[in-house]
């Protein structure tokens, strides 16, 4: 069993270790996803240096003390000794503290809400998950697509994430962290491509019968001139294609496997509408309360709680 | 609305040949069960002797009957997730539509932690706990047959779904607004909520009864801190239950309210808020894993003391491992979704504490080690499930505590390497811990006991086929693979998943094995017999009595005065001893009123998924009224006399003697 | 319906109080108030959820009316004086049955019914006025944790006068008998907790709400 069973972790980790190449966590292509894939070998390190110990002492103390070894020595009423008792509590302590260090240092410079710093300015795309598919929006450029993320390699992007509908997670494995898209809120994330290249990106939480559907080429083009040229392309080709709220409307409805769309024209503050969607579908549930400005703030105040709600569930979870 | 609501013909899927083949076994299955019931004239038996018993140890065994049944409706679901993975790549559709896809992968994690886990769990703890405090039956006989049965009303109602309607469509966690009204118009999300609503009041119940149990009714001259480990184990699982179940309840009934009465607690629109939905459900879900691992811990921990011929190693230790991590896991229910955008102090904060609980269950680990060292183990198959665990779930918490790091678990959440992560614990925690349990206290609930060369086969191929179903899923997970997918086009990910089907085939090969060893043992039961009721030289009370025990447990309450009250009580040559006389037992009589009400609840339930409102009022009506019958009711109990008490425990003492008087001698010379 | 019957179903702890062990070596009475006490632990959990929940959802109006605008104190205060004179009054109950006092009993227990309908029925008349004034749990996030919070303790006040109906049919019929006083003592510890509830309901709903 011992055997098989560590050739059996010992055969997936080197072809794990191979398999790195061709394109998975393990093979980022972004700052974030470098360090992430940094975090997961040091952790992983540390923690076999505990974990080895215990599976081999566990087969070889069974081993030796089993029933037919009548030469070892049998202590049958042996069941206490401060010592060993000190050590089985602060080995994992020790571990545990370590690991916590790297923990807290890690999660503070991995928070997805960071920008990513020294690598100038950063671009900003806004992404709508919908049933069954990825919408980006570039506000500063006023075009947006359809299941095809285009950005420039070596140039921080912003991503503002929410969600039309059902709950998604926005995630392009070879650069870094994922997010959830939630309707009604407005989640972040920073992400960079250290080079050029194309990678996979999809939903990584289920979202219904067209989640398997949801993926998307994330492009990074080698230069912001290509970048730029891009842009252009997608004005000029798709001029006629133009996401106004009524359009938008019609893309949401749900469909399965969508093919690339460009638009080369957005609605001005098309994202803001869909963040704020749900406070304005029933302004008119009350006479007193429908100003716009009012929905604007309201709408605020409920992405605020999303992280307001995480800071408090400590106290509830006591409760 | 019509006279049977939503329900008619066209909620019976005679379109999915897969489910007409699935109805068509159940339903030849079922006739030919019954028939043979009929037959033998066992009726009788069934209705007297086992659905409206107040035994404990008879309820352990219909609930891990329950489980076994539900373990393979489940690995069904398992074994065909993995074959449509297996067929669907490159880009090939494979055999299951999303449709039908995503309710097999919703109906596994629901039964198997719902309906398979918990019942084996509470099962174990039913034959067990009572025995092991020296008790003769737990503090509220009938709430436990009511447990019992609210209990198999889930798992009833969701076969149901299999016949009529559908089943959830929403992963078994039901997140909204996925599972609201809006995105799952159907039935499957409500018997999602009801089955797991009454199975939850069910499982409640069992803690409140248990902990009364423990509380009250221990054997003279056992403390709190004499307590067998399983038993204390229990009892923080217990702790977890009671805290933590109403917490379920409370979301689902928001849920049902949200569905049925247009509430917005977690809708989209108007200010509902779907994150306090998965607060909450991870509030409960969290410690629900403990609720299943603590348990097994527990049984490791036995079964390792008394193979190893020796103590358990820190004691002390071990009780205050298992209260750190009751306490530990509520605190750390966040981790469950890092990437929700809680601030980098929140995700740290409960990252570090999740970590925390590595601690006790490291020193777990160590004292179990600590417990074999300088031992006699004797390799048999509990122990082989026990030294599976000690590797499998090592790696597994590993692998745990690797996701608790916020950074690393940004790339991998939802990952197939989470999926990968929380069966290496939950099997290799959880499962190997109750067939461990299984395999060692069988010949004590059955009084023989089970055949060893088909055990040890089933547990080669449940580790054997665990580690090449599993391991592949770390790789894929680091691959890039997320979990419910309906099917791939990645060509580096085909070879992975062709090994994970494999696996599974060899798990089945394990589960073929024990229906197997069950059946051999039941056919060589005699030469298995277990005549001293201690077929293992046990530590603890459960051992002290005959093999199956007499419905009174013992004639005679044992007093205790050691942590191994019957180790002790054989070194001092008090075991096996002919009591002169005996008092009268007062014992609790059978009922039929749990299995009437639950049956009642039932029907409210399905009315309840099918909006039958007359019936649901019905059912719900028909529940209370059978309740409060009970309530008044005074004809509960019975006393079993001196003399027939004597002429058991004669007949018994008869039986192994010789066996027995060796057990006591060497024990006595051990001593000496 | 989980939560009422979770209630009725923890309720039958005190019937099978005789079910088994009453000639052994210990309690019996004890251990069914203790279970029943371990039961309210878990129905204060539920109450927990439901409190954090609303404190989630309070400001969520939805553009609709807030706490502010919906809340009478003045009426909530008649109400919660109903409720905390019926805790005494149940008091004085436990008190005469403790003395085998019959009649006392079952008059005041019949007085604590009484007081536990006035405010079982204010209750519904103020949902019912919110309701037909538009202001249904339907229409905000608020008022659906604000019904549901209010309603899941008022569910378990009709629990309470449904069982103690039972119990004043009880002691009418059966008297005083030691299961009888045992199965009272439960309604009376399932009487103060919901009081107790109360007092957090109306602080953190109505007080905290009205501010």
């Amino acid at each position: 069993m011992l055997i098989r069973n560590l050739c059996n972790i010992a055969l997936a980790s080197t072809v794990l270790a191979l398999s790195g190449c061709k394109g998975g966590i393990l093979d980022p292509k972004g700052q974030i996803g470098i360090d992430e894939k940094n975090l997961i070998i040091i952790a992983t390190v540390l923690m076999l240096l505990v974990v080895i110990p215990v599976i081999v002492m566990t087969l070889y103390f069974a081993w030796k003390y089993r029933d037919t070894q009548t030469h070892e020595i049998y202590a049958p009423k042996w069941a206490h000794s401060n010592k060993i008792e000190a050590a089985v509590w602060a080995v994992p302590i020790v571990i545990v503290i370590i690991l916590g260090v790297i923990t807290w240092e890690s999660t503070q410079a991995l928070d997805p809400y960071k920008p990513i710093e020294g690598k100038g300015k950063h671009l900003t795309v806004e992404v709508v998950s919908l049933n069954w598919k990825w919408l980006f929006i570039y506000p500063e450029q006023g075009i947006a697509t359809v299941n095809e993320l285009v950005f420039p390699a070596n140039v921080p992007v912003e991503y503002k994430i929410t969600s039309e509908s059902t709950m998604n997670s926005f995630f392009i494995p070879q650069l870094g962290s994922q997010i959830y898209s939630m309707a009604g809120m407005e989640t972040k994330l920073h992400l960079i491509a250290n080079e050029p290249g194309t990678f996979k990106g999809f939903s990584a939480n289920y979202s219904g019968a067209g989640f398997t559907g949801m993926k998307f080429n994330a492009i990074a083009t080698p230069t912001q001139a290509g970048f730029d040229k891009w842009v252009s392309d997608v004005k000029a080709n798709s001029s006629a294609n133009n996401l106004t709220h009524a359009n938008y409307v019609e893309l949401a409805k749900a469909s399965e496997n969508n093919p690339v769309a460009y638009y080369g024209k957005v609605e001005d503050g098309l994202f803001h509408t869909i963040v704020m969607k749900y406070m304005q579908a029933h302004g008119d549930m009350n006479k007193k309360h429908n100003a716009m400005g009012e929905h604007g703030e309201m709408g605020k105040q409920h992405h605020a709680m999303d992280k307001h709600s995480a800071k408090s569930s400590h106290s509830q979870g006591e409760e | 609305m019509s006279f049977l609501g939503k329900l008619s013909l066209d909620a019976i899927p005679f379109h999915e040949p897969i489910l007409v083949v699935t109805m068509s076994v159940i339903a030849i299955a079922g006739l030919i069960i019954a028939g043979l019931i009929t037959k033998y004239k066992k009726w009788g038996v069934l209705w007297r002797d086992w659905i409206t018993s107040v035994d404990h140890k008879r309820l352990g065994v219909m609930y891990i009957f329950l489980a076994l049944i539900m373990l393979f409706r489940g690995f069904s679901d398992a074994i065909m997730m993995r074959t449509q993975l297996a067929l669907a790549t490159s880009g090939a559709p494979g055999y299951l539509p999303p449709e039908h896809y995503d309710q097999i992968f919703t109906a596994h994690g629901v039964i198997m932690i719902i309906f398979m886990a918990m019942p084996f769990m509470i099962g174990l703890m039913n034959i067990i706990l009572p025995l092991q405090i020296g008790a003769r039956d737990v503090a509220f006989p009938f709430l436990n047959n009511l447990s019992f049965w609210f209990t198999a009303s889930g798992a009833i109602l969701i076969n149901i779904s299999l016949v009529f309607g559908e089943f959830a469509k929403t992963g078994w966690v039901a997140y909204p607004p996925l599972s609201e009204l809006t995105f799952s118009p159907g039935v499957g999300v409500d018997y999602y909520i009801w089955a797991l609503q009454i199975s939850g009041l069910g499982t409640l119940l069992t803690a409140v009864n248990f902990l009364a149990t423990v509380f009250k009714m221990r054997a003279p001259g056992m403390t709190l801190m004499k307590m067998p480990i399983f038993t204390w184990t229990c009892t923080w699982a217990n702790i977890l239950i009671a805290a933590s179940f109403p917490i379920l309840t409370a979301v689902l009934t928001m849920l049902t309210l949200d569905r049925y009465l247009d509430f917005h607690f977690f809708t989209n629109e108007l200010g509902g808020n779907a994150m306090m939905y998965i607060n909450l459900f991870w509030a409960w879900g969290h410690p629900e894993v403990y609720i299943l691992v603590l348990p097994a811990f527990g049984v490791f921990s036995e079964i390792i003391s008394t193979f190893a011929g020796k103590r358990l190693f820190g004691y002390k230790s071990m009780v205050y491992a298992s209260g750190a991590i009751s306490i530990l896991g509520f605190v750390v229910w966040l981790h469950h979704f890092f990437t929700m955008g809680s601030s980098a102090n929140v995700n740290a904060f409960f990252g570090v504490m999740t970590m925390v609980i590595a601690v006790p269950t490291g020193v777990k680990l160590f004292n179990w080690l600590f417990t074999i060292y300088r031992g006699r183990l004797r390799i048999s198959v509990p122990v082989l499930w026990t030294l599976g665990f000690m590797v499998t779930f090592t790696v597994g918490g590993m692998t745990g505590v690797l996701l608790a790091i916020p950074g690393a678990d940004y790339v991998l959440h939802n990952s197939l390497f989470l999926i990968a992560h929380f069966h290496n614990t939950i099997i290799g925690g959880a499962v190997f811990g109750y067939l461990a349990g299984f395999a060692f206290w069988f010949p004590k609930a059955m009084g023989f006991k089970l055949n060893e060369k088909w055990g040890k086969a089933s547990f080669w191929c449940w580790i054997i086929g665990f580690f090449v179903a599993f391991m592949p899923l770390y790789v894929l997970g680091f691959l890039g693979m997320t979990r419910r997918l309906n099917h791939t086009n990645n060509p580096d990910w085909n070879i992975w998943l062709y090994i994970a089907a494999g696996g599974a085939v060899i798990i089945m090969f394990g589960i073929i094995s024990q229906v197997i060893q069950l059946y051999v043992s039941f056919r060589d039961r005699e030469a298995l017999d277990d005549t001293t009721g201690d077929p293992w030289n046990g530590h603890t009370l459960e051992w002290a009595t005959s093999s199956p025990p007499q419905v009174y447990n013992f004639a005679t309450i044992p007093h205790v005065d050691d942590i191994d009250a019957w180790t002790d009580m054989k070194e001092k040559g008090q075991a096996y001893l002919d009591k002169a006389n005996y008092s009268p037992i007062h014992m609790p009589k059978n009922t039929s009123a749990g299995v009437l009400m639950a049956a009642s609840l039932t029907v409210f339930c399905f009315s309840m998924i099918w909006h039958i409102w007359w019936l649901a009022v019905v059912g719900l009506v028909g529940g209370i009224a059978i309740f409060i019958k009970r309530c008044y009711t005074n004809d509960v109990d019975y006393y079993i006399q001196p003399d027939e008490i004597a002429r058991t425990e004669q007949a018994y003492n008869l039986s192994g003697a010789g066996q027995k008087s060796t057990i006591a001698n060497e024990n006595k010379e051990l001593n000496a | 319906m989980s939560t009422l019957s979770a209630n009725v179903g923890s309720a039958n702890l005190d019937s099978v109080s005789h079910d088994a062990h009453e000639h052994e070596h210990h309690d019996t009475s004890g251990d069914t108030v203790f279970g029943f006490w371990l039961y309210l632990m878990t129905d204060c959990l539920l109450f927990a959820s439901f409190f954090a929940t609303y404190a989630v959802l309070f400001m969520n109006t939805a553009g609709g009316v807030s706490g502010k605008d919906i809340f009478e104190l003045d009426f909530v205060a008649v109400e919660t004086a109903a409720l905390l004179i019926s805790s005494i009054t149940f008091g004085f109950a436990m008190l005469a049955a403790q003395g085998q006092k019959k009649a006392l009993t079952l008059t005041w227990l019949f007085v604590t019914f009484c007081l536990g309908a006035v405010f079982i029925s204010m209750e519904i008349y103020e949902f019912h006025h919110l309701i037909v004034n538009g202001h249904g749990p339907q229409h905000s996030a608020f008022l659906t944790s604000f019904f549901s919070l209010v309603g899941l303790h008022g569910l378990h006040v009709t629990a309470g006068l449904i069982w103690m109906t039972i119990m004043m049919i009880e002691v009418a019929k059966r008297g005083l008998g030691k299961a009888t006083i045992t199965r009272l003592s439960c309604l009376s510890l399932f009487w103060h907790f919901l009081d107790v509830v109360w007092i957090c309901v109306f602080t953190v709903v109505y007080l905290m709400g009205a501010m």
